[in-house]
């Protein structure tokens, strides 16, 4: 299916990440967000705020992201494609609803725009130390998707992939921008709506007699259905059967918690999004991700210029974690060097996944500001040593 | 034409339109000349009211490293500005300053530096709209660096500013180039000095 | 042997039966509880408002009233602690055809969710906010809640409670509420007639119900069992339809005053939005519809 013309801003723009995002979320077919202002990702809404009225659709500022978090679940419910849009404080408040979105499988988008932590923190300056969080910030075992963009441009496409991931598998999906992605300006090409797929959401063609609310297709994923059709079906965020009913028994909570896991499992490695340059011939592999995998190519450039053979791997997928991609390329190299700008989230990833084939080393950084970029090639350096 | 990487940062005090300057700038190279621009800009507690800075880095190529360390050219319309970006200048670049907002000479800037002032308040102020001087800056920059095509960033005006503003902004820039291309045009000849043009020089 | 005072045909049906899910009864409400009268009452309304039962959805939050939505036959949700009204919230904007009930429990709906409840009445969003008042948190063991009265025993106010309650229906009025009623479990008949009320009314509505829980509040608070509440019930409360809602604070023992307190005419939150935007962008606007984002 392509994309409603009404909702796509065709032509080339001179955007911001967060604006850039916000028309992703037009062109993927979102016509309702709910949100709470928050550095740095309130121009976000703000946008959607200014466009949504002459697109049609609805955008409400709630009292507060406990709010925002679960409005949007409601409308998704309703019958719209809906998303929300914070940064640290608000997507800690938020947490609670990505386990509701997860156990419920509702098809919605978080946008996180992340900045520097913990508490109210570096309101205005980046991090990307929500790694963690956005995989394990609810409570309980499940699975999301989060992707993230490391300009613009990609913050319009990866919104539109994200909301079509959304509806293919039924999660949560996390967009996860930091400051320094959201606030940078550059060109950003709006493709002609019949050049933008978009998944629609797959509703029931079975009667209300017939349709079960969670009885999976063979994909291990529910078909749709929106209140007011006559399905007459039921909701819950405990753990429940296929009828979607309240079940506190050993056997309904596995079945149910694996399936939440196991339907991503096509999407972990097979269709992990990611950008490889150099790895035929590469001693140490950079892996990265967001603003940092832009500072980590001047150091690689860098590196490269002194004769190391360097490669990248930059991480568009963070979750599900590719981890039989870096698992195939710790086969081959001697290290892989993970900057980013925490104290140590995705690199916990990479080591796992490496299985010690390869040295794996961290370039931290505590947020504010991002790497400079000698700091990386020390490590690339040392990695080859 | 094919452009090397060249970073500009502008820096002034919130409320002068620093911002605007520089996504101006971005938008003439990555829309209307179809190359690649990235701007990026400093937020934080002194965005507001306070200091401002924008960031912009134009190029034929997609840009990687999107920030500015050493900057190619700086635009100051501060005081402060200028005291405090002048020694992040690369040695042999350009610094463009608002002559009556900026009192030159108290830092030392790095060698070969080329300066050029414009009295783009006094400008802006003759077109009966003091908050256009960020546009006759871009208008003076555009003439003086001569790294922009200027049919392209009088587009980019146009494009950036409300129909009801379009008027007045496009004549701010046509007064800052035109001031500029003076300039130029005086520096060329023989006996000209390299100083900044000075109030009641015409 | 006992006598059949009525002749019941054997296949007869109880009249509320096609708006329950009778394949998840029996309930797990105690005996004596007032929620499932309250439930009775519901069901009574939705019949005799002839409403589309499509276009109907109830939302819940958490505890025992939480369970409400599993157990009616309508597009149900059961949404997590405090947040029934912003999920409503999102239903009804999607969806602004459906008929949307929030129906939750004191401590859901005013200690976790009270801000909620108060931005939903100042939007006069138009959500039909039925809440059974049963003074405590029932399904945690019956501890101290927003509206648990003064000197009441509970497991986390052994010594009595000091703090002051809300009163619900002052909260809703002054907050933005365009009905405004209270009842008790005993008063079926009235509390039937303001639920379909309600289903006619546009608007933020509010009907507060007060219900007994013989498990945890009664019989802590040495108050008798289900019955005894009917009966302190009839004896305390008196129905003063239209009375300040500031004068309906609840004590311990005392008087409870019932009726509708609050019908006033507010424009309701699509209105104010699309007389906004026309005024604003006149034939730009584009009314939100109802949505559909699917293939079919």
């Amino acid at each position: 299916m392509h994309a409603d013309p009404r909702g796509v801003l065709t032509g080339v723009h001179f955007l911001d990440g967060d604006h850039a995002c916000c028309e992703g979320t037009l062109a993927a077919g979102a016509r309702f967000a709910a949100g709470y202002p928050i550095t740095p990702s309130t121009e976000v809404v703000e946008r959607f705020a200014w466009r949504i009225p002459t697109v049609g659709g609805v955008f409400i500022q709630m009292e507060d992201e406990l709010a925002a978090s679960i409005t949007m679940q409601g409308a998704v419910w309703g019958g719209a494609k809906a998303f929300t849009v914070t940064s640290g404080p608000g997507f800690s408040l938020m947490m609670e609803h990505i386990g509701y979105a997860a156990v419920t499988e509702t098809p919605c988008v978080f946008v996180n725009v992340q900045r520097g932590g913990p508490s109210t923190g570096l309101p205005t300056l980046p991090a990307q130390a929500d790694m963690m969080q956005a995989k394990w910030g609810s409570h309980g075992d499940y699975g999301i998707i989060a992707l993230c963009p490391n300009s613009p441009q990609e913050c319009f496409d990866l919104t539109i992939t994200g909301f079509n991931l959304a509806e293919e598998f039924r999660v949560p999906v996390m967009l996860m921008l930091d400051e320094c992605v959201g606030h940078m300006t550059e060109k950003v090409v709006i493709p002609e709506p019949d050049q933008i797929e978009i998944t629609p959401r797959r509703y029931t063609k079975k009667t209300p007699e017939e349709f079960r609310l969670f009885e999976p297709r063979e994909d291990k994923v529910p078909d749709m259905v929106k209140a007011g059709d006559g399905y007459h079906f039921h909701v819950t965020g405990l753990t429940h059967d296929e009828r979607g009913y309240p079940s506190m028994t050993v056997d309904t909570q596995d079945k149910m918690v694996n399936r939440l896991q196991d339907k991503l499992k096509p999407f972990t490695n097979g269709r992990a999004i990611f950008e490889a340059a150099d790895l035929e011939d590469a001693e140490v592999v950079v892996v990265s991700y967001g603003i940092t995998s832009r500072v980590a190519q001047r150091a690689i450039e860098m590196a490269r210029a002194k004769g190391i053979k360097v490669g990248k791997f930059r991480l568009i997928t963070a979750w599900p974690f590719p981890e039989q991609h870096i698992r195939d390329i710790a086969a081959k190299v001697k290290a892989l060097v993970v900057p980013e700008l925490n104290l140590g989230q995705m690199v916990r990833e990479v080591e796992r996944s490496a299985g010690g084939a390869a040295k794996v080393i961290g370039v931290p950084h505590a947020g504010g500001t991002v790497h400079n970029p000698e700091v990386i090639l020390k490590a690339i350096e040392e990695a080859v040593r | 034409m094919r452009r090397l990487l060249s970073e500009i940062r502008i820096a002034g005090f919130g409320g002068q339109g620093v911002i605007l300057a520089a996504s101006v700038i971005g938008k003439a190279v990555a829309i209307f000349e179809g190359g690649y621009s990235t701007m990026t800009q400093s937020f934080g507690p002194e965005a507001r009211g306070g200091s401002s800075s924008a960031q912009v880095i134009l190029s034929s190529d997609p840009i990687l490293y999107p920030y500015v360390t050493s900057p190619d050219i700086l635009v100051v319309m501060s005081q402060e500005a200028y005291t405090r970006f002048t020694p992040q200048l690369k040695p042999g670049g350009i610094l463009i300053m608002e002559n009556e907002l900026v009192q030159p000479g108290q830092v030392a800037a790095p060698e070969g530096v080329h300066v050029f002032g414009v009295p783009a308040t006094r400008l802006a102020e003759e077109l009966g709209r003091k908050v256009v001087l960020n546009i006759v800056m871009v208008g003076f920059f555009g003439a003086v660096t001569n790294l922009v095509d200027p049919d392209a960033l009088r587009k980019a005006v146009e494009d950036s500013v409300p129909p009801a503003m379009q008027k007045l902004n496009l004549a701010a820039f046509d007064k800052g180039f035109q001031y500029g291309a003076e300039l130029i045009h005086r520096m060329t000849e023989p006996e000209t000095e390299l100083v900044p043009a000075q109030e009641g020089d015409e | 042997m006992s006598e059949c005072l009525v002749d019941i045909p054997a296949d007869a049906i109880n009249p509320v039966e096609p708006y329950l899910r009778s394949e998840r009864i029996p309930h797990i409400w105690c005996p004596g509880c007032g929620i499932g009268t309250t439930v009775n009452c519901f069901a009574r309304a939705l019949d005799e408002s002839k409403l589309d039962l499509n276009k109907v959805a109830i939302v819940s939050g958490i505890g025992c009233t939480g369970r409400v939505a599993g157990y009616a036959a309508l597009d149900s949700f059961h949404t997590t602690h405090g947040r029934a009204i912003p999920f409503a919230t999102g239903l009804k904007l999607a969806n602004p055809e459906l008929q949307v009930v929030v129906y939750s429990g004191d401590g859901d709906l005013f200690a976790i969710g009270g801000n909620h409840f108060i931005h939903a009445a100042r939007r006069n969003m138009d959500l039909k906010v039925i809440c059974v008042n049963n003074l405590t948190y029932a399904m945690t063991g019956g501890q101290t809640g927003p509206a648990t009265p003064d000197h009441v025993i509970s497991t986390t106010s052994p010594y009595g409670v000091f703090e002051p309650a809300f009163n619900l229906v002052q909260l809703a009025e002054a907050a933005g509420a365009a009905y405004v009623a209270r009842w008790t479990t005993f008063h079926v008949k009235q509390l039937a007639r303001s639920m379909e009320e309600v289903m006619k009314k546009r608007g933020f509505c509010f009907i507060e119900i007060i219900s007994p829980c013989p498990t945890l509040y009664q019989r802590r608070n040495k108050m008798g069992d289900g019955l005894d509440t009917m009966k302190f019930y009839k004896q305390v409360s008196k129905i003063r339809n239209g009375a300040p809602t500031s004068e309906c604070g609840l004590t311990k023992s005392g008087e409870i005053v019932v009726g509708k307190f609050v019908d006033r005419d507010r424009p309701g939150y699509f209105e104010m939005l699309n007389a906004q935007m026309t005024e604003t962008l006149g034939d730009r606007y584009v009314i939100p519809e109802a949505s559909s984002c699917g293939d079919c």
